[in-house]
């Protein structure tokens, strides 16, 4: 039986009230923590525990943790970041919608630890309903004593605020989520100064996404060790993954870092294949901004090994053959998806969310949309697949964000992959812009 | 400094139960950081007027001690804050991959159908506006469109023929 972290409950009726929460366990992690441990202690052990940020980024937290800045006199804050926006991701809607007070929990050990006095959920605004559990679950956890003046004896004293979003990608990017969160438009903050230095209202803050803060209580029950010691290398401990697309069994779930992505695409226990009489031609693995892979790759690596689902394996072979783990936002499709229209919607996303500021980025994603438009609507040249590389390779690297890469690499992958499936396009309009017309040249399907 | 005008006090106001979440709002903020319960504002604005019009945050400006013009760059940067009018139920249809591999365009294309308008626009009767959005964060449940509060999810032409009927009783 796979260990649950973040998880184990969440088919408990009535999981998401206080009462039934702390039946199960929960807040033992706070207790030990505030009562038994010192802030320095609780970064050690997360530090020990090896959990690498859930949002996308991969940073390890503890590091995080350990370079906010604390000169004397000036609050420190923790923002927990909740503005799940990624296409392909779900998880953080599901943990906070199920699981209100496990963020909660986790949100006061980590606070605790970072010396922080006012912490922040910033949720995205779409998300109303799930922002109205958490304010309830908040207002029962201070009734409890577990947030406010002096939490359980301890001296300890936190306010937890959750603040609602506006609508808008970018502001899932820490200094634009700081940007909104301070009541202005969402445009990235230059760095340095990184937010451990100036960050909120200009003073030393941690952004977190929400399914890190919540490893954290299982850290502060079991030891940073035992976390340290599910999964394989750098991949420490579990992972949500929320898996979309053709498949059988679409939804979120919880792995240890380390299955083969072919045993979590095709076993009952997870995706359940993919869906009945069709097969397997492309994977998202990690949210729409990482590398688009064939199936073939994305089930093995180069050297004919299994890939897994780890940070490393799936970066394996850099963006010739790899990808990345990002968000985990696993987006499957089946031989009935047209490569080239969803590299334009997932375009015309980037487009739609880039804030302006950069010029590679605005005027750039909007070039790749009309050009990939162009192509999915019979009218490319035969020119415009060394474009949009063209284009694709001037906006990576060159934005304050990495909204830029993650509009490039959904592009360049897409076309490294799939080149004669644009190239059809490109020659047959007539047929490819015909409805339901798919691509059925060459192609290693499973 | 109050900016509040006479004109705009005439216009828009919170009802007292908004006015207080909205100084509630306002108080979950250190000394002097107001602004940043603009978008909480900006929120139950809508949720009072049903779109952020002009009157309506000049009114959240003077609320926060801000200047107007700091308000409107910021419901404009944002997609949720309607600028404009829009009909008692706004449909906000998910245009992402995801929901698309699920079938959502042929969905969406019904629900335009079914409704005599198209994205961006209101019916006649002032009852139902549509507008896409991006991803909603719900992509294992695709397709998905969100009315208000509420997501709908699994989304089928008979299942969006059913919730318009609902809606129009």
């Amino acid at each position: 039986m796979a260990t649950k972290i973040l998880t184990e409950h969440v088919n408990v009726p009535g999981i998401e009230t206080f009462d039934v929460y702390r039946k199960q366990g929960g807040y033992t992690a706070v207790e030990k923590a505030l009562k038994t441990m010192t802030p320095e202690a609780v970064v050690e052990e997360v530090k020990k525990a090896g959990v690498r940020g859930r949002g996308g980024a991969g940073f390890p937290m503890g590091m995080k943790w350990s370079f906010l800045a604390k000169p004397e006199g000036v609050p420190r804050y923790l923002v927990c970041n909740a503005d799940e926006s990624e296409p392909g991701t779900f998880k953080d809607h599901y943990l906070m919608k199920n699981l209100p007070h496990l963020l909660i929990e986790g949100m006061i050990i980590s606070s605790f630890a970072l010396g922080a006095n006012k912490s922040f959920i910033y949720v995205r605004g779409e998300l109303m309903y799930v922002i109205r559990i958490l304010e309830k679950a908040i207002a029962e956890a201070k009734v409890k004593g577990f947030l406010g003046k002096n939490i359980l004896g301890s001296g300890y004293d936190l306010e937890l605020v959750v603040q609602p979003g506006g609508g808008a990608y970018i502001c899932g990017e820490e200094t634009a989520l700081l940007e909104s969160l301070e009541g202005k438009r969402g445009n990235p903050r230059n760095k340095p100064p990184f937010p451990a230095v100036k960050g909120l209202y200009q003073c030393p803050t941690v952004v977190n996404n929400v399914e890190s803060i919540a490893t954290t209580p299982w850290i502060m029950n079991n030891g940073g060790d035992a976390y340290a010691a599910i999964g394989i290398g750098r991949s420490t401990g579990t992972k949500l993954i929320s898996a979309s697309g053709h498949i059988n069994k679409p939804g979120v779930y919880e792995i240890e870092l380390g299955i083969p992505v072919e045993d979590f695409l095709y076993a009952d226990e997870w995706c359940g294949g993919i869906r009945p009489g069709h097969k397997f031609k492309a994977l998202v693995a990690g949210g729409s901004s990482v590398p688009i892979l064939p199936a073939n790759l994305a089930l093995k690596l180069e050297n004919g090994d299994k890939r897994l689902m780890t940070y490393e394996s799936l970066s394996e072979g850099g963006f010739k053959t790899g990808t990345m783990l990002g968000s985990g936002g696993f987006i499957v499709f089946d031989e009935t998806s047209c490569i080239v229209r969803n590299t334009w919607n997932f375009s015309r996303f980037y487009h739609h969310e880039s804030c302006g500021q950069c010029s590679p980025c605005r005027e750039g994603t909007g070039w790749m949309e009309k050009v990939l438009h162009r192509i999915e609507y019979g009218h490319g040249h035969q020119r415009d697949v060394d474009l949009l590389v063209d284009v694709a390779s001037k906006i990576e690297g060159n934005t304050i964000c990495p909204l830029g890469d993650a509009a490039a690499w959904p592009v360049a992958s897409a076309i490294r992959h799939f080149r004669d499936e644009f190239m059809w396009h490109i020659t047959n309009p007539q047929e490819a812009t015909q409805p339901g017309a798919v691509y059925r040249g060459e192609m290693a399907l499973v | 400094m109050n900016m509040i005008t006479e004109a705009t006090k005439l216009t828009i106001q919170f009802t007292p139960e908004r006015l207080e979440r909205a100084k509630q709002s306002i108080a979950d903020y250190p000394e002097g950081k107001q602004k940043s319960a603009l978008l909480p504002l900006l929120h139950i604005l809508q949720e009072q007027e049903g779109w952020t019009s002009p009157e309506g945050m000049d009114y959240v400006a003077s609320l926060l001690d801000i200047e107007p013009i700091e308000v409107y760059e910021v419901a404009s940067f944002y997609t949720m804050y309607h600028l404009n009018p829009v009909g008692k139920h706004v449909i906000e249809y998910c245009r992402t991959g995801p929901c698309c591999l699920m079938g959502g365009e042929e969905v969406y294309a019904h629900l335009k159908q079914r409704l005599g308008i198209d994205t961006g626009q209101t019916t006649v009767d002032g009852q139902f506006t549509i507008k896409e959005v991006e991803c909603l964060a719900a992509c294992g449940m695709g397709p998905v469109f969100q009315i208000r509060e509420q997501y709908y999810m699994h989304l089928t032409n008979d299942r969006v023929d059913e919730i318009i009927d609902e809606l129009s009783k």
